[in-house]
């Protein structure tokens, strides 16, 4: 999807952090993203190298740490493992099962120098 | 540009004029190339850095955070105004302006209308919309696959929003991207067509999932098509069981009293 926007979105947390904490140059940025939040790693790492350059964080490594996607089955009651949004209860077969990880889109952290 | 959607957020206009920049900063110099790197999904690799340069920072922060703040804001403007504000998305060619049309047709004199109208160029849909005599606002997205909710709080300045008004944001025509920007919206209303086939929501699960009602357009084409009706709500229903669907056809009206009474509910 808007990997584009979303790798500009990184870039700007990186910059508002470096006003905060004064630092010149980021080495690494630790990203999570999770298996159910739509954003392909792959298009990630090509969009972060095109918005970041000529900026504080041009060729910094970008590390994506990948949150496996968790649910809640309504129907048996169990905390259950998905790999699509959709996925059926891999227990029961029963569709209604609520997200509980697996969503995130987050700047971990930073190693800046 | 984005290897899949070539969305970035340059050159947008809204109502013509430029958007405000949201972000300042040196622009990229030449031409922007693929450089690969080493694949650096998990397990990190490992590396030592030099403890004396470097440091690690905490940082924590959702990469949707400002969308969401900026939709939140939005929302807020629709809750203390009563209004009722509703997110257009389908693919492009569903259908969507003719069915706005034919919507603020049938609701005037009842309900005060306004539109914001989300394409990557032209004015060609607000024109249509301001055509029927309500107000329009066109956001030209330029390069963008999506509106977030920062171009939408911009051209909201721009209208006139009386109390208990209803508001339409018919975002860019695009089955993949607008799922995840909040607008500060009270629903997405997904529209699919028959002319495009029945997995449309098992191929594009997120807007299906994001969305609350599912509006199936372009009903009276249904003679022609092969396309079975039941398997595409079923397979709305699989990706999302709380949908509601409407079949309906905004060229010949068929279906468009259900359209209206849902929205007459929501508006209260």
């Amino acid at each position: 999807m808007h990997e584009m926007s979303l790798a500009e979105s990184v870039l700007q947390i990186i910059e508002d952090t470096a006003r905060a904490q004064k630092f010149a140059h980021v080495r690494t940025v630790v990203l999570e993203i999770g298996a159910l939040s739509t954003v392909e790693a792959e298009a990630m790492l090509f969009c972060f190298d095109a918005v970041t350059r000529g900026s504080i964080a041009e060729g910094a490594q970008l590390q994506i740490v990948e949150i496996p996607g968790t649910g809640w089955c309504m129907e048996c009651g169990k905390n259950v493992t998905l790999s699509e949004r959709y996925g059926l209860c891999p227990e029961c077969g029963d569709a209604r099962v609520e997200i509980t990880g697996g969503n995130e889109l987050r700047v971990k952290d930073l190693e800046v120098e | 540009m984005c290897t899949t959607c070539g969305c970035g957020s340059h050159d947008v206009l809204i109502g013509g004029k430029a958007a405000t920049k949201r972000a300042a900063r040196t622009p990229t110099q030449g031409a922007v190339a693929y450089r690969p790197r080493a694949a650096t999904l998990e397990p990190a690799p490992v590396h030592s850095p030099d403890p004396a340069t470097t440091r690690r920072i905490q940082v924590e922060r959702d990469l949707l955070a400002k969308n969401d703040l900026l939709a939140a804001s939005n929302r807020a403007l629709f809750n203390a105004r009563h209004m009722l504000a509703l997110n257009l998305v389908s693919s492009p060619g569903s259908g969507k302006t003719t069915l706005l049309v034919r919507t603020i047709a049938a609701l005037k004199g009842k309900i005060a209308v306004a539109v914001i109208e989300g394409d990557q160029q032209t004015e060609n849909d607000a024109e249509r919309i301001r055509a029927t005599g309500v107000q329009a606002i066109q956001i030209n997205t330029g390069k963008g696959c999506h509106l977030d909710a920062g171009m939408v709080g911009q051209a909201l300045e721009k209208l006139s929003l009386p109390e208990k008004s209803l508001l339409f944001i018919e975002n860019v025509g695009n089955l993949v991207c607008p799922a995840a920007f909040d607008l500060g919206e009270a629903c997405k209303v997904v529209v699919l067509s028959v002319t495009e086939g029945e997995d449309k929501p098992l191929k594009y699960p997120d807007m299906f999932r994001a969305a609350t009602l599912m509006l199936l357009n372009k009903c009276d084409l249904l003679p022609y098509l092969s396309f079975d009706v039941s398997l595409a709500i079923a397979n709305a229903k699989r990706v999302n069981p709380d949908i509601a669907i409407i079949p309906l056809s905004a060229n010949s009206g068929a279906g468009m009293d259900e359209w209206l009474e849902w929205i007459a509910r929501n508006a209260q």
